[in-house]
């Protein structure tokens, strides 16, 4: 049995959704799930999900984030603690944080897993390569502990997760010399759910024509609970800020419902989407490459098209 | 200052990948290489530093097969100086490539003073070189940089996170910079500057010549396969105004009743 950690991150008091898909993963061994500051508030849902303990990790300036300060606590711990495997989820702060975390220990990383199972002491992971027009099974070789990250909503969650100990134990260690410092946090111009870990996404191509015409989009998200996301096309057009762009010089993201509105589907776009659970295209082309990708194809006028789809699905939901 | 740009080579954005017969990588016959988008913008913010810093140079550093130079000529016709290529597979790992970085960084015998990268090559999508090579360097580091401003020998950048946030860091040089695509506009080489690019200095080492060994490698890959396709969906003519409004309520119905996601 193999001594496992998993990093966590909390939204409010709860812990991110892709720390308790992995932790589903992770059944029959014993999993520490360390956290940085405070993170007892989620200790019963971790439990409940498998955590043998919850670890709050303190130090000095750890009320924000910082690579050099996080990786200072994070490193030290996860050696003295002798781990075999450490995960986490593949947020922003964990694909900033990690490398650093694993170069400190000269030890190896694989990024952004989207399977994995955990035998006896062997780790089965396969991965996305090149936007995921390629998957490649991978393994971290040489000292311990690996390091793995796992792509949200890739996994999905355990149907019946078995409890563990839930030990709450606080931990205090040495932030060290921070360098790089946040001075301010600047609100994006949206507050939804980011498109990495969004459930539902309303995408735009360069057919939506103007950037006030993302609105209609804008309307049908509110009403699924989805976030927004565009086309390069889209966002080269000067349509959509580039943090919305989905695609391989964008973001690849895994919904369990992707609408795409007026894009066609490149390549690059749909090596970025094509992993999404059900997919839906409207598009005027009926032989665009996208509904070669879509479960629901509607061929038609996104103008007219999203508009009653929104109403349809307002009633539906109400 | 002395500024330095890590590049990758990497296959065009419209490339059709296909795994190698054995699965050991991907096919490369007729693959058309380019410079790593995101390093683009990289070589361009170095270069917008080198103009407002006298007296500055741009070295660009590659770290892959020697088949061709393309992304290291691209750099130095946009203006860098110089350029090191270290020989080596095309799909080294992040930790060795961020070793290989470090040797011919030090090997050069100029110390950093920044060190720009792209936020991630997207061949192997890691995101690991930069913090990992700032950490084998002991230099901070900041990611997925959106802006940049410079003010003596301290940085203001602003990094973007969940949702189009931004965090604003005030950083010390030397540091790594990764750079995200909205940073700036990548100046395209000139002709004039294609020319010289010809006769610029370009130093060529191997992997032992700047201190990687079998051991710095801690991956390993296997069994590359195309990802299983999705049986057919169903497609649906709205094109006629009179039926949309009816297959609009039929597919909501599907996506709530067969597809269960609403």
């Amino acid at each position: 049995m193999a001594k496992v950690a998993v990093f966590t991150e909390l939204t409010g008091t709860d812990p991110k959704g892709v720390t308790l898909e992995i932790l589903g993963k992770l059944s029959g061994h014993t999993v520490d799930v360390v956290g940085i500051g405070d993170i007892s508030g989620a200790a019963n849902k971790l439990k409940e999900f498998g955590a043998a303990s919850v670890v709050s990790l303190n130090g000095a300036n750890v009320d924000k984030y910082s690579p050099e300060g996080f990786a200072n606590l994070l490193g030290p711990f996860l050696k003295d603690g002798g781990y075999d495997f450490v995960f986490a989820g593949a947020t922003s702060l964990v694909k900033d944080l990690f490398p650093r975390v694993a170069g400190s220990l000269n030890v190896g990383m694989a990024s952004e897993l989207t399977e994995l199972s955990v035998e006896g002491d062997s780790v089965k992971a396969t991965r996305p390569l090149f936007a995921g027009k390629v998957l490649a099974d991978v393994a971290v070789q040489g000292d311990k502990p690996h390091f793995y990250t796992v792509r949200p909503n890739a996994l999905g969650l355990p149907e019946s997760p078995n409890a563990g100990a839930g030990e709450v134990k606080t931990v205090d260690g040495d932030s060290g010399n921070i360098r790089a410092v946040i001075q301010e946090i600047i609100k994006g111009a949206s507050e939804k759910m980011d498109l990495t870990e969004a459930n539902i996404i309303v995408s735009g191509g360069r057919a939506l024509k103007s950037e006030e015409n993302f609105k209609i989009l804008e309307d049908m998200a509110e009403v699924i609970g989805a976030t927004v996301g565009a086309s390069r096309a889209a966002v080269d057009s000067g349509y959509a800020p580039h943090s919305m762009q989905v695609g391989q010089t964008g973001k690849t993201v895994a919904p369990s419902l992707y609408i795409a509105c007026g894009i066609s589907g490149s390549i690059q776009h749909l090596a970025g989407m094509r992993t999404s659970k059900v997919i839906v295209a409207i598009n005027t082309d009926p032989d665009a490459p996208i509904f070669q990708k879509a479960d629901y194809g509607i061929v038609g006028d996104l103008f007219k098209i999203v508009p009653i789809m929104t109403e349809e699905l307002k009633k539906v939901l109400a | 200052m002395n500024i330095f740009v890590c590049v990758k080579q990497v296959p065009d954005t419209e490339t059709k990948i296909k795994p190698s017969g054995d699965g050991s990588y991907i096919d490369t016959t007729g693959i058309k290489w380019i410079m790593n988008p995101y390093d683009e913008f990289a070589v361009e913010q170095a270069l917008l530093v080198k103009a407002a810093n006298t007296g500055s140079t741009v070295t660009v550093v590659r770290v892959g097969a020697v088949k061709d130079t393309e992304a290291l000529r691209t750099a130095m016709a946009m203006g860098a100086d110089e350029a090191i290529l270290v020989e080596a597979p095309d799909h080294l790992d992040s930790f060795a490539t961020a070793k290989a970085l470090k040797g011919a960084i030090e090997k050069s015998g100029k110390t950093p003073d920044l060190i720009l990268t792209g936020k991630q090559a997207i061949d192997d999508d890691c995101l690991q070189v930069p913090q990992l090579l700032a950490q084998m360097l002991e230099l901070p580091s900041v990611s997925v940089i959106v802006g940049f401003e410079q003010n003596g020998d301290k940085l203001t950048v602003k990094r973007e996170i969940e949702g189009g946030a931004t965090e604003v860091y005030e950083v010390a040089t030397p540091c790594v910079i990764a750079c995200n695509k909205g940073l700036n506009t990548p100046r395209y080489a000139s002709l004039p500057g294609i020319m010289k690019a010809k006769k610029k200095p370009l130093a060529q080492h191997s992997l032992s010549d700047v201190g990687v060994a079998d051991a710095d490698t801690k991956l390993a890959y296997s069994n590359f396969r195309l990802p299983p396709e999705k049986p057919p969906g169903k497609k649906f003519d709205a094109m006629d105004d009179g039926a949309a409004a009816g297959i609009v309520a039929d597919v909501v119905k599907l996506l709530r009743e067969e597809a269960k996601v609403i």
